[in-house]
């Protein structure tokens, strides 16, 4: 561990050293609030003259907008105003979502609205401004709007044939970006195998459905010439100079506050034309002017992510060592690459991830990115992960099964060792410490294979099919700006936390990484509690506003704890040495010789009790004047974090998947699942633990039950939660969590990112496990979701 | 979406409810429990000039036994049906249907009246009347019809029901010692609409002959299909495994399932299949059912 005393790193027990908060199970603050329905969201907060924004949505997949007639929806009561695409373009310039890094990418302008031409089903259209949402669809229904169909690209397999429809025709083509990485040989690999496996796997298309939808209020005020928007999103400050950028306008002047926010999963850190037309909208109008997305028209506009074909080949030894993968990803991304991210990141980390947990020396992987009139696909949690780890586990198991191998023992001889960092993976990924046989081990002390496997052996006598599945995976966490900021993204790596004591002891921490529902800022309360050394319930947490707040990155690529949080706790050691200095001038002390427990300055020596906090703070506040004229009394510390060695700080675990495939119905029940992963130190063990569950909650949703689901005219089917089937309670297994710490040395916290491991391995276990179930029955499913109907073709039951 | 603008009014009495009707028009629509139809008003697929509540009208309420029927009130809830126990005695397969039906906050307010008004195809209740050979009561200003489950539901959310007229109550033939029942449904998640579904209901003597089944699907048609083929393939013999698979054999003739997001047609002729024998198989000898 790093130095930093915690009461494990002492040896002692949690009641031994009742300041140390780092590693425990802390009550979440705002818990309280978010049950009992007090939260602050967007939709809570209403201004004086607000409007309300509703949109015309196209109907068709891909069509001309041959003319827009508002007369009768401004007939309508209650109905403002209406805006087209020409009257936005006024104010707003387009954007471009490519990154400089990414080499040969291209993309078409995008516009808040379309000017000549609608791209997929359910793109805004026109705007109508009303005195009330219900107005304004009002005002939507009477618009008169007309449309010219034109022939809709929506297979990704096509998008690239001769025939194609160009959807950009200034692109030339339908290729966004493509992109090969290759180290070795790999064609004498290949050739020189003992067994070579090989399968096409799909990851269906599906969206991340926030509890909260997408919020927005944006309120320009003409007479200092600011923006103020109220924003459900992960990323304040990037927002607030993609405002500036795009109207023209100068940072300073545009100021977004994210108050509580009802989950992103990462569908809130991008740009989307619908939420820029409203600030547009109240540019031009200067009146704030809301729009919540609803249910449906959040299928339709949200983005989605994971709709991949992947073509995988594994060679191996006869021992069972890896010689070499080979991959080929396509992707469907939708008619634009999303600002300012890209649509091309989730192929590219599909090819720095696959086989990443493993030691082979070969490696081939191009992803294809592609243009198709869909819904636009951009980063939602875990990208590229769940379909980098479901690629590489199920070549993993066929070559286990080929070689007649333990599919536990496969992975135990070719797991990269726990002693051979640090390294660098085939596709280029340098890990500074991971973790994978200890977490192997952990694992197999959790889950009772043995007698799962005669339990497997005894039900299938009685035509009940059980499996278990095994899937590792390694997760980037805390991105250094080789993610965004090299490709001239103004997407802050860096974070920064500001730390202020107040006169009566109390602490206001504010920090630039954000809270969505997920804990930061319990998080970051028990950091700067442990930090300067006050009851946790002394630390006031200040997020989600660009005016107030250092600047920073927000919540994305699991970097809340790992950055701010090390941010955080710099700047609360920061405040504590200043306190310790004000104290030994006013104690006639060194300094050196207090400390801080519980909001006291103790004697470091004896722990006999000097001065409460509230005592200092009393004199620096108000009775200054007593203490010596040149001593610092700078009772407000600000530091910022960055990772310097590492590009990524990259985590690891492995999940088991224990179920029970109805081979009649074609139904899966899940029974248990485990997940061992190692995140670097843990925080808060209760938080990352749900995190982690929530997590595999969400990538048991890939695996059997959320799908966007289109027609051949583009389209889309599932717009309600009738039809895009969420996981539910009901349905989910007992989820066992269990850690490994291997801090990253980058920092003091040692803190790396959690969200995500759960999501990254989970669709992949199911995977396995449903095909190691199946397997008695000669059938194998590689499609997700695994839904009834496709596992019972694969048995043949039907055609 | 929201709701375009519409009018509201309660009623008390039937009475008022005609005369509220009248005073209306055509294009009001009655509100019960709302479960369904208030979904489509904020999806804006209808938008009627007015909803009138008759969630107030004591007439539509209550559960009782009378001789040989048990009434129920179209305003019982789908969680009454759960847990009232003359259902549960006299109607078994509606008390084990009520889990079925969605989730605890639909079943405490979604009423037996308005899901059988609405007739979705893939709805538990309208098959198990029809399974239960129920009666409808229907009700307008001009007096009370009485009309054959099987009569009632017409295809996609379609009914005999009339402008003018509600449902007042169902009438169910009490339970007798030869009855059989049994609801079995194939869904994506718990409370889901059924991917496929069986309201089965029997009359079987201690011999194990079946004097009389009514195999009742939904989620596999236009509304709830009546297995006649299955029926009488299982009527007036044994109910053995060889019954049950002539049963099932005859399910071909008797289903005609279109698609849906889950899968094609023959998916679904597959499950009607499995559920058949899921079903039935419960009311096999035990020796059979070990088998």
């Amino acid at each position: 561990m790093n130095e930093i005393v915690t009461p494990k790193s002492l040896g002692l027990s949690r009641e031994d050293l009742p300041n140390s908060y780092i590693g425990r199970s802390v009550p979440r603050p705002n818990a309280r609030k978010l049950v009992e329905g007090r939260a602050t969201y967007t939709d809570d907060v209403t201004l004086p003259r607000l409007v309300h924004a509703a949109f015309l949505r196209s109907p068709h997949a891909h069509a001309r907008i041959v003319s827009v007639d508002p007369a009768a929806a401004l007939a309508v009561p209650g109905v403002v105003r209406v805006f087209t695409g020409a009257d936005l373009a006024k104010v707003c310039d387009p954007w471009v979502a490519v990154l400089a890094h990414l080499k040969g990418m291209k993309s078409a302008p995008q516009y808040p609205l379309p000017l000549e031409r609608a791209t997929w089903q359910g793109e805004a259209v026109v705007a109508v401004v009303a005195e009330s949402r219900a107005a304004a669809e009002d005002g939507v229904a009477a618009l008169a709007v007309a449309f010219e169909p034109l022939p809709a690209q929506v297979d990704m397999e096509t998008a690239l044939a001769p025939g194609a429809v160009v959807i950009h025709p200034e692109l030339g083509d339908n290729l966004v970006f493509t992109r090969t990485a290759e180290t070795g040989d790999v064609a004498a690999a290949f050739a020189a195998a003992h067994r070579i496996v090989e399968a096409t796997f799909h990851t269906g298309r599906h969206t991340g459905v926030t509890l909260e939808p997408r919020s927005i209020i944006a309120d320009y005020n003409r007479a200092d010439g600011t923006l103020t928007v109220h924003h459900s999103t992960q990323a304040p400050h990037m927002m607030q100079n993609v405002f500036a950028t795009q109207l023209r306008m100068a940072e300073g002047d545009v100021r977004v506050i994210c108050k509580d926010v009802g989950g992103s999963y990462g569908i809130k850190v991008h740009v989307y034309p619908d939420e820029m037309a409203v600030a547009c909208m109240s540019k031009i109008m200067g009146r704030p002017v809301k729009f919540i997305a609803d249910r449906f028209e959040a299928f339709g506009s949200d983005i989605h992510a994971r709709d991949h074909r992947i073509k995988g080949r594994l060679a191996v030894d006869a021992e069972g060592r890896f010689l070499a993968f080979d991959i080929d990803d396509l992707t469907g991304i939708g008619p634009y690459s999303v600002y300012p991210r890209t649509s091309a990141v989730e192929g590219n980390q599909v090819v720095n991830l696959c086989g990443g947990p493993y030691a082979f020396a070969n490696y081939r992987c191009t992803t294809t990115v592609v243009l198709q009139n869909k819904s636009p696909t951009c980063q939602y949690r875990a990208v590229g992960h769940p379909i980098a780890t479901t690629v590489t586990e199920g070549l993993v198991d066929l070559a286990a099964e080929a070689l007649g191998m333990d599919k536990v023992a496969i992975r135990r001889k070719n797991l990269i060792r726990d002693d051979a960092y640090p390294c660098t993976s085939p596709a280029g990924m340098r890990f500074e410490g991971l973790s994978h046989h200890a977490s192997l081990d952990k694992l197999l002390a959790m889950v009772p294979v043995e007698k799962i496997r005669a339990d497997q052996l005894e039900q299938r006598q009685r035509g009940i099919y059980r499996g278990l599945g095994l899937a590792s995976f390694i997760e980037l966490t805390n991105p250094s700006p080789f993610m965004y900021g090299i490709g001239g993204a103004k997407i802050s790596a860096q974070d920064g936390c500001t730390v202020r004591m107040d006169p009566d002891g109390s602490l206001v921490a504010l920090s630039g990484v954000t809270e969505q529902g997920q804990g930061t800022e319990a998080i970051l309360a028990q950091i700067v509690a442990h930090g300067v050394g006050v009851p946790v319930s002394k630390v006031k947490v200040v997020t989600g506003d660009t005016q107030t707040t250092p600047y920073g990155g927000g919540t994305w690529a699991c970097r809340g704890a790992g950055i701010g949080g090390e941010a955080a706790l710099q700047s609360a050691i920061a405040l504590k040495e200043q306190i310790l200095e004000v104290a030994g001038a006013m104690l006639q002390a060194q300094g050196s010789s207090l400390d801080i427990i519980m909001g006291e300055v103790v004697d470091k020596a004896t722990g006999q009790v000097r001065m409460p906090l509230a005592e200092l703070g009393r004199i620096v506040y108000y009775r200054g004047d007593t203490l010596p004229k040149d001593l610092a009394r700078e009772l407000v510390q600000t530091r910022h974090f960055i990772t310097k060695e590492y590009p990524f700080a990259f985590t690891n675990g492995i999940q088991a998947s224990w179920l029970e495939v109805d081979v009649e119905t074609g139904m899966v029940k899940l029974l248990e699942h485990w997940c061992v992963e190692d995140c670097g130190r843990v925080i808060n063990p209760m938080l990352v633990d749900e995190q982690v569950r929530g997590g595999i909650v969400q990538g048991i949703g890939g695996a059997l039950y959320e799908h966007c689901i289109y027609n051949e005219d583009g389209q889309l089917l599932t717009t309600t939660l009738a039809d895009y089937l969420v996981p539910m309670a009901a349905e989910m297994p007992d989820m066992h969590v269990g850690h490994v710490e291997t801090p990253t040395k980058e920092s003091l916290l040692g803190a790396k990112g959690a969200g995500e491991a759960g999501t990254a391995g989970a669709p992949a276990a199911i995977m396995n496990a449903i095909n190691d179930a199946l397997s008695p029955l000669g059938a194998r499913v590689l499609a997700q979701p695994f839904t009834p109907d496709r596992i019972l073709r694969a048995l043949g039951t039907i055609a | 979406m929201k709701w375009p603008a519409m009018g509201y009014a309660r009623v008390e009495s039937l009475d008022e409810l005609w005369q509220v009707l009248d005073a209306a028009g055509p294009e009001a629509q009655i509100l019960a429990g709302g479960q369904s139809l208030l979904a489509t008003l904020s999806f804006r697929l209808s938008e009627p000039s007015g909803l009138i509540d008759i969630t107030r009208i004591p007439a539509l309420r209550g559960v009782s036994v009378t001789g040989g029927t048990l009434r129920l009130g179209a305003l019982t809830r789908h969680a009454d049906l759960g847990r009232d126990p003359l259902v549960a005695a006299h109607a078994p397969i509606l008390a084990q249907a009520a889990p079925l039906i969605a989730h605890p906050a639909i079943r405490n307010r979604g009423t037996i009246g308005g899901s059988l008004a609405l007739a979705d195809p893939a709805a538990e209740l309208p098959a198990c009347m029809v399974a239960l050979d129920a009666t409808i009561v229907v009700a307008s200003r001009s007096g009370e019809r009485r009309v054959p489950a099987a009569d009632f539901f017409q295809g996609l959310f379609t009914t005999d029901l009339q402008p003018g007229e509600i449902i007042t109550a169902v009438d169910v033939p009490v339970a007798t010692p030869a009855s059989r029942q049994t609801i079995v449904e194939v869904t994506r998640r718990s409370g889901d609409y059924a991917m496929a579904g069986l309201a089965a209901v029997l009359a079987v003597t201690a011999d194990r002959t079946v004097d009389a089944a009514r195999l009742v699907f939904f989620g596999v048609g236009s509304g709830a299909e009546i297995a006649r083929g299955a029926s009488v393939a299982l009527t007036g013999t044994k109910l053995t495994q060889a019954t049950i698979a002539a049963a099932q054999g005859a399910l071909a003739g008797d289903l005609d399932p279109p698609g849906d997001l889950h899968g094609g047609p023959e998916l679904k002729r597959h499950l009607a299949r499995v559920l058949t024998a899921r079903a039935l198989g419960p009311f096999l000898a035990p020796a059979e059912q070990a088998a």
